[in-house]
Parts: structure tokens; C-alpha cells; sequence
């Protein structure tokens, strides 16, 4: 047993016993899950169980009052947003959380902010440009057309966000989340509010995205159908608390989960 | 010659991110350059340079300032004319102080210590958002007025308040102080206001401009990859002060040569200010230009056509030009918050695909 | 320790020492005081209803006073010539309301219903070009010379003990906070308050279930009209009605960051704050700097007590949600 466990991959972030409260109200009571190297874990649960919450409590957003996080064998009690962003956590958000004012490519662009070379991009560099402004630039500019293409989004390259449908948003809003390289990457909803077909391509993005950079990805998501189909293991919120947690086979097998999402007669 | 991009292929990243990606934009710019250096000091009067080009090419250094704060990084501030101040105290006591400082150093130094103010009014936003933090850049506006008009330290203790620019020169041409010529002081403007441009246009364009504009639009998202909300805005406050300080330095040494400080850089002038943005458009370098010559330019017509044309008194005028502004404030806001910069743009889009439209 | 003893002694043994000047200084400041809180409360309203930062506030007090002193003299508007009848003081204040009621419905048309659901920055800089509207507008009309006001409010004072007091200050705090009660009562216990209260909330959320914007943001820059004319009746019979009028509008704005820009009792209790905190500066700490003060050390108070309590007084806590 011992020797199967050392056999699979090592989590990449566990959190434990994670506890956190607005006042009164409290949104997680102690939870605990892992998410391992190069899986995709689905996080599901009726709303207001919590979910939203538990991923802003991982990357730093909200500071949880009991509890902890390891991330990458690191112990953080609370994490700072700018911290978490550097250490490769990525994620997108329910609304889109774009920058609404700027083209598609900015958007992106902001993405690779952490990887830029401080110097390069420093204030007086900056002001003059031309040189290791422009170099940084152009050589950021060429990661960012990758994921362009790779997100078949050429054709809005130029387009002010704003304008966009929101079909496209969300696809850009992907983009911006891979121009960091994440390690992990954490979607809050990516096919919310999405047509059939908006999802199958979204679909297909979240799977390529796993399968060819090896990056590892929580995702929160209310349909069913594509939670079964994409992740490898499931954790089942409901009022904040644990409810099942296994693969997606073992979740839809649970009594708890069935009378969660159905109700039970009390 | 059509403006038509068709024909016009960008065959590198840093065509396609140059300042003016279209060729009869370059030419237009080369256009205007020919006009400002040659056409206008060939043409231009005594009263021309000193009642027109030189204020706009300040203001609109000014107004480039409180773009970079407001139009990019999405900060509203009213403390404009105390910054200004800031910088005319300092160029005033640096010249005074320091007489065989280069006038060129000056001006930068003057600038770099009212970035130095800046970043201090600048540290309430790490608490505070959106109108709170208005008012407290009124709140740097009030209190530079008054302690530049009661320390008399600032006015190296003249009797009068008042302080006054000394002669210096640059290459060995006056360009401060009563015997410098209209024309030396204009052209001085020209060549440091288009360069401190250039150097705030690479900035918006750059990786510094995405932060801002990203802080802008939505902090909380920036926050969360990767930005530092705190020295994004401090940075935005620092370089923006920067430019509204020199602005202020030049306002006093190549403009006005001698102020009271706390009534040339009065509220009004930070209304001023902001107004320029507002018509010129938020968030455009081109809009700090073109608002800013709206603003010198209109008084100057309206006082012509009321006073001289219709015989209207000048009390009267006056308050017509305050309803003239305030209306075509509210008129912008409704008919496009981007300024005139915007309706530029539409413009050129338009043509671009003209005339076929479809 | 010289320096110390003068900045930090001083000043609160001079306090201790003349009990009753203390006194009268603090109840000066109240009663400016007063004054501020009245003209926060008119920002604060607007505010609440349509989430708009009005900053024309003050110029809609100056323009209140200014057409109440021109009813009341019998100016010809646009002329100066005062050959119209003179208007008691009760006619003149109640046309003077229906004029500025008139007001709201011309910016509710004008400006704010082009501009729904913009940007309150941009709603913001929209009040700002409103205010220099009005302010050209205002002296277009009646003349911008300073003019005297008096609406019959008794003047004089007496003494309790050493310490004096002015009937007209008395009077003054008695009509605020009568004022205050009327539009507590209004906002609490109405079904216009209650859709006031919905309307600040969320405009769309207001429309979807059928609350008239239109005439909601009507009513409410109306009472917003109401509090600056008796704003400016109190002002302009203290010190005359003049341009200067309209800067009182941002002495105000430090009460509302004390208070909070939604909070009615904030702005109360923020105006006294600041009233008498920037009036015992002057009078104990304003010497030592060669005074006149008054002009930013409430912005210095306001932003010193927003870095340890940054949503105000009675603001709510901010919880941000992405």
C-alpha cells in the first residue's frame, strides 16, 4: 500500500484544513484535498458551497483563518496574490476578470509580466525604449503569439477587449492565464454561460493545455458532463464542507453527493 | 494619397508595435514637425508665441502628467496645480540657489523632486479608491498652496510673495529671465516638451503602461497575476508628478517668469488640467495635445467673438466662457468620455475602410 | 524640548487655564460645524440614490441664495434692474425651491439620463462641468456682486456664565436638525425612501422591478436642491452671498471621507468633527505656523483617520469579491 501510494505522482498543493469565515458566516470549514503533478481536479458543489472561495483562498486572495497550504512542499500559512502569482499559480475567473480597456494581445502581454526581465523593462529603459525595452518586447511578443494561434484567436489580436463576445473573453482570458507558464492553473467557470460548441472548443483547449505542457489544473464547473469527461479526480463541496472526494466515477456513485445536488427528505 | 494600410505588410514584432504603425501617419507626424519647428517661428508674433504656443505646449505637458495618473492608471486627481507649484518652487529655489546649475538639469531635478511629493500624496492609495482618493489629492492641492504662501522660505523672503526666474541660458541663447526672445523660449519648449512625450508615450506602450492600464481596468485581477497594486499606482504617481512638475518649472522660467505661487496654481489650474484630458481624451498622449490647444485656444475666440464682435461686456463674457466650458464638458462625457483623440480614431477607422464600408 | 513643550504643552494648558474661551471656541465649531454637515448631507444623499459624487453641491447652495436674494430684492433676471415687487421672505423661499426643483429635472434630462450606467468617474466629471454651468449661469443671471441676505432669522446674542452665544447659531443648528429628522423619516419610513434606497443599490435591479429612475433621480436632486438652499440661506445671512459661497462645497468633502459618502448620521457627526477640530487648531495650534490653517487641516484629519479606518465612521467594511 505504502509502496503504490510513493508510485504516483507527488501533489503539487495540498491544502489542510482549511477554515475560512466572513464574520459569522462561514464559507469553508476545514477542508482538506491535495491536487497532484499533471492532473486535471475538478472542484463541484452546488452554489455557495464554497468553491470560488476555496480558489481565492489558493492563490492568496483571501487569507483563511485556520489552516494551511503546502504548495510545492512549501508551508504557507497565508499567501500573498503577487506571491502566488510568482510561484506559478495562474487562474481565470467566473466573470471575466479582463482588462477591458486594452487589445487582446495587451491582455495577454500582462500575463507574461513576471517573466520579463525586471532591468529590461525598468523605469528609465522603459522611457527610452528602443533597446532592451524593445528586445524584451519582441521577445515576449513571440511566447504570446504562440498561445494566439494556439487559442485560434489571431483574427482579434487587435480588438479592445470590451468588444469581444464572451465566448471569445473567456478564450482570452485563458490566454492571459498561460502566457505565465503556469504550474498550476486554476479555471473558475471556464464554460459558464457557454454554447455547445464554445464548450467543446473550450474543451479541447483544457485538455491540450494539460496534455502538452503537463500543466496542472483545478477547475471549477457546474456541468456535469464535461466535469466526468475531463478531470481525473473530483472533490465534492456542499455548505463548505468535504463531501466525497475520489474519481468521477466514485463521486457520482455517492449517496452524499446524490442527496446534495438533489436534496434529500429529511 | 488615400490612407490605406493596403499594400503595407509588417514583416517584424517591431513594425507592427511602432508609434505610428500606418505610413501616412509618419508622414502626417513629419508634416506636423515641419510646421512646428519651421512654419510657426517663420510666421509666428511676439503675442503668438507668448499667449498661445507656449502655454499649450505646457499644458499640455501637464495634462500628459495627469493622463498617465488618470487617463492610463485610472487615479483621479484634483492636486494638479499644487504640483505644478511644487515644481516652479523647486526650479525657483534651484536657480536661486544653485546659479551655475544648467538650466536643462533644472528642469529635470525640479521635475524628479515633485515626483518625490508626489509619491508622498501618492501613499493613500494604498488604502483608499476611487473618489475617497480625489479628495485627498485636494487635500496636497490646499496644503502646497498654503505652505508655499506662508513659509517664506520658498520666496527666498521677498517682500512681495512673489518669486521670479532669473536670466539663464542655454547654448549661450537667453531663454529665461525679461531679454529672452519669444521665439529662443518657444523653441525650447518644442524640443523638451516632444521629447519628455516620446518618452511618456514609451512608457503607455510598454510593459509600465500595461501594468497601469491593468491596475485601471480591473485591480483586483491584476493583483492576482502578478501585479503589486501599491507600486503600480505609487509608480504611476511618481512619474506622472514628474511631468506636471516640470510643466510647473517651465510654467514659471519660459512662460510667466515671475508668480505668486498659490494663485497661478490655484484649484482652477487642476480643473484646467483635467478639463484638457477630458476633451482631449482620457488615455491618449495625441488628446493631451489636441485638448490642450482647445483649452488655450477657446477662451481666446470666445473673448474675441463676444467682446469684440458682439459687444458684450468682458464681466459678462466671462461667465459665458465658464457655461461654454461646463457645457462641453457634460457634451463630451455624453457623446464620447474618450475625447477628441477617440473621435480621431473613428474617424480614421472610417476612412481606412472608406468607401466601402461593408 | 522647546519646541515639544510649545506644540504639544502649550496649547492644552492654555485650554485648561480659560475654560470658558475653550468653550466658546469649541461651540464655534460646532456651529460651522453644522454648516458642513449640511452640506455633506446634500452629497451624501445624491450620493446614496444614484451613486453620483456630486460635486456641483456647493454651487447648487450658491445658486439657491443667489436666486433667493434676487427674488427678494425684485431683480429683473438677466438685466440687474430691480424693478420687480419685492417678495417676502416666505414667498421667495418657497419659488426659490420650486426653482431649484426645476433644476433636477433639467439635469436628470440633461445630463444623467444620457448617462446611465456610465462610470462614476465620468458621472463624477459631469457634475464638475455642471458646476461651472451653474456658476456662469447663476451670476448671468442675478449679478455677481456680493449680496445681502436676510430671510428674519434673529441676530444678537447673551451670555451664560463668560461664555457668549449667538441666537442666529442657535437658530441655525435648530432648522439642521430639524431638516435631518424630516429627511430621516422621509428615507426610512416612505415608499419613495425605500425606492430611493433600491435605486442606490442597483439601477438596473431598480428598473427590472419597475422603479421609475427617472422620477426617483428627480425627487432626490430635488432634496438635494432643498439642503443647499437652506445651506445657503445660512451661509449667505452669515456672510453674504458671493462666489465664495460655492467653496464651502469643498470644505465638506473631508466630512464625507470622516463619515463615509453613504452614511446620513456620518455626515453629521463628521461636519461637527471636523467643524470644531479645524476651529481649535486655529485658534490653539494655528499661530505657531502663522495660521490660516483652516483651508487643509481638515483634508489632513480626514486622510490621517482614513489610513487606520479606510470605509469611515459608519461605512460599511469592504469585502472584495472576484
Amino acid at each position: 500500500m505504502a509502496l503504490s501510494e510513493q508510485s504516483i505522482p507527488e501533489a503539487i498543493l495540498s491544502v489542510e484544513n482549511i477554515t475560512l469565515s466572513f464574520g459569522a458566516v462561514r464559507a469553508i470549514r476545514d477542508v482538506s484535498f491535495d491536487i497532484k503533478k499533471g492532473e486535471i481536479r475538478a472542484i463541484i458543489g452546488p452554489n455557495g458551497a464554497g468553491k470560488t472561495s476555496m480558489l481565492n483562498v489558493i492563490n492568496g486572495f483571501y487569507h483563511p483563518q485556520q489552516g494551511q497550504i503546502l504548495f510545492r512542499g512549501m508551508v504557507r500559512k497565508r499567501m500573498r496574490p503577487h506571491e502566488a502569482a510568482g510561484g506559478g499559480i495562474a487562474r481565470t475567473f467566473q466573470n471575466v476578470a479582463l482588462f477591458k480597456g486594452m487589445s487582446t494581445l495587451d491582455n495577454i502581454m500582462t500575463g507574461r509580466n513576471l517573466k520579463m526581465n525586471k532591468w529590461n523593462v525598468s523605469l528609465l529603459a522603459a522611457m527610452f525604449y528602443y533597446g532592451p525595452t524593445q528586445k524584451e518586447e519582441i521577445l515576449h511578443r513571440q511566447f504570446v503569439e504562440k498561445i494566439i494561434s494556439f487559442l485560434e484567436i489571431e483574427a482579434i489580436r487587435k480588438t479592445p477587449v470590451g468588444r469581444l463576445p464572451y465566448g471569445l473573453q473567456k478564450r482570452v482570458e485563458l490566454g492571459r492565464a498561460l502566457a505565465a507558464e503556469p504550474d498550476l492553473l486554476l479555471l473558475d467557470e471556464p464554460m459558464a454561460g457557454m454554447n455547445l460548441e464554445e464548450k467543446e472548443d473550450m474543451c479541447r483547449f483544457i485538455l491540450d493545455v494539460n496534455a502538452e505542457f503537463g500543466t496542472t489544473i483545478a477547475l471549477i464547473e457546474h456541468d456535469m458532463g464535461v466535469v466526468m469527461d475531463l478531470s481525473d479526480r473530483v472533490v465534492v463541496l456542499d455548505h463548505g464542507e468535504k463531501i466525497a472526494d475520489g474519481t468521477p466515477a466514485e463521486v457520482k456513485a455517492n449517496q452524499n453527493v446524490i442527496d446534495a445536488y438533489l436534496g434529500v427528505a429529511h | 494619397m488615400l490612407y490605406r494600410e493596403s499594400g503595407q505588410f509588417k514583416t517584424s514584432y517591431s513594425a507592427d508595435q511602432a508609434i505610428f504603425p500606418i505610413r501616412q501617419d509618419n508622414w502626417a507626424m513629419v508634416v506636423f514637425l515641419l510646421v512646428a519647428f519651421i512654419a510657426v517661428p517663420y510666421f509666428g508674433t511676439e503675442y503668438f508665441f507668448q499667449a498661445i504656443m507656449i502655454p499649450v505646449l505646457i499644458f499640455a505637458l501637464a495634462a500628459t502628467g495627469l493622463n498617465i495618473l488618470t487617463g492610463y492608471c485610472g487615479q483621479l486627481s484634483l492636486g494638479t496645480g499644487g504640483f505644478m507649484a511644487v515644481g516652479a518652487v523647486a526650479c525657483y529655489k534651484l536657480t536661486t540657489g544653485f546659479p551655475e546649475m544648467n538650466f536643462v538639469l533644472v528642469l529635470l531635478l525640479s521635475g524628479i523632486i515633485t515626483a518625490g511629493v508626489g509619491l508622498l500624496f501618492g501613499i493613500p492609495s494604498l488604502r483608499i479608491k476611487g473618489f475617497y482618493l480625489a479628495v485627498a489629492t485636494l487635500a496636497a492641492q490646499f496644503f502646497l498652496s498654503w505652505l508655499f504662501n506662508k513659509v517664506a522660505w520658498f520666496q527666498n523672503y521677498t517682500p512681495s510673495g512673489t518669486i521670479t526666474m532669473p536670466p539663464r541660458e542655454v547654448f549661450g541663447i537667453a531663454v529665461t529671465g525679461a531679454n529672452a526672445d519669444a521665439m529662443d523660449r518657444y523653441l525650447f519648449c518644442l524640443v523638451f516638451v516632444l521629447i519628455l512625450a516620446m518618452a511618456a508615450k514609451n512608457l503607455v506602450r510598454g510593459p509600465i503602461g500595461r501594468s497601469w492600464m491593468a491596475i485601471r481596468d480591473m485591480d483586483i485581477a491584476a493583483e492576482l497575476i502578478g501585479f503589486r497594486p501599491f507600486q503600480t499606482k505609487l509608480m504611476a504617481f511618481s512619474v506622472s508628478s514628474f511631468y506636471v512638475g516640470v510643466a510647473g518649472a517651465m510654467a514659471l522660467s519660459l512662460w510667466l517668469g515671475s508668480v505668486e505661487t498659490a494663485e497661478a496654481f490655484d484649484i482652477n489650474v487642476s480643473f484646467q488640467v483635467l478639463f484638457i484630458i477630458i476633451i482631449g481624451g482620457l488615455g491618449s498622449m495625441m488628446g493631451s495635445f489636441v485638448g490642450a490647444a482647445f483649452i488655450i485656444l477657446m477662451p481666446i475666440v470666445l473673448t474675441n467673438v463676444m467682446v469684440g464682435a458682439l459687444g458684450m461686456q468682458a464681466v459678462t463674457a466671462k461667465h459665458f466662457e465658464f457655461m461654454f466650458f461646463g457645457g462641453l464638458i457634460i457634451f463630451f462625457l455624453i457623446v464620447e468620455p474618450h475625447g477628441i483623440a477617440r473621435l480621431w480614431q473613428i474617424a480614421k477607422e472610417k476612412l481606412r475602410i472608406w468607401p466601402f464600408p461593408h | 524640548m522647546e519646541f515639544l513643550n510649545l506644540v504639544l504643552v502649550a496649547p492644552i494648558v492654555d485650554m485648561i487655564e480659560y475654560p470658558s474661551f475653550f468653550i466658546e471656541v469649541v461651540f464655534g465649531g460646532l456651529m460651522s460645524g453644522v454648516m458642513y454637515s449640511l452640506v455633506a448631507l446634500g452629497f451624501v444623499l445624491i450620493f446614496k440614490a444614484s451613486g453620483v459624487f456630486n460635486f456641483s453641491q456647493g454651487v447648487f447652495a450658491l445658486f439657491a441664495a443667489l436666486t433667493l436674494v434676487g427674488l427678494m430684492t425684485g431683480t429683473v433676471p438677466f438685466t440687474l434692474n430691480k424693478s420687480l415687487p419685492e417678495l417676502p421672505a416666505w414667498v421667495a423661499i418657497i419659488l426659490t425651491f420650486i426653482v431649484m426643483i426645476g433644476l433636477a429635472i433639467a439635469v436628470e434630462r440633461i445630463v444623467l439620463r444620457p448617462l446611465v450606467n456610465q462610470d462614476h468617474i465620468i458621472m463624477f466629471m459631469s457634475t464638475i462641468g455642471l458646476a461651472f454651468v451653474l456658476e456662469g449661469l447663476g451670476d448671468t443671471i442675478w449679478g455677481s456682486e456680493v449680496k445681502a441676505l436676510d430671510v428674519g432669522i434673529p441676530t444678537g446674542n447673551f451670555l451664560i456664565g463668560e461664555i457668549q452665544i449667538q441666537i442666529f447659531d442657535l437658530w441655525a443648528a435648530g432648522i439642521a436638525a430639524f431638516l435631518v429628522v424630516v429627511l430621516a423619516v422621509f428615507f426610512q419610513y416612505t415608499r419613495t425612501g425605500r425606492a430611493l434606497r433600491a435605486v442606490a443599490d442597483d439601477h438596473q435591479a431598480a428598473l427590472s422591478v419597475g422603479i421609475p429612475l427617472k422620477n426617483i433621480w428627480i425627487i432626490v436632486w430635488s432634496v438635494a436642491g432643498l439642503v443647499a438652499l437652506v445651506a445657503g440661506i445660512m451661509w449667505g445671512s452669515k456672510s453674504g452671498v458671493q462666489f465664495s459661497l460655492s467653496l464651502i462645497a469643498l470644505k465638506a468633502l473631508p466630512v464625507l471621507i470622516l463619515g463615509g459618502f453613504t452614511s446620513v448620521p456620518g455626515a453629521i457627526v463628521g461636519g461637527l468633527i471636523i467643524g470644531v477640530g479645524e476651529k481649535v487648531a486655529e485658534v490653539y495650534w494655528g499661530p505657531l505656523v502663522d495660521g490660516a490653517i483652516e483651508n487643509w487641516f481638515a483634508y489632513v484629519l480626514a486622510l490621517v483617520f482614513l489610513l487606520f479606518r479606510p470605509q469611515g465612521l459608519f461605512g460599511d467594511k469592504i469585502i472584495e469579491r472576484v
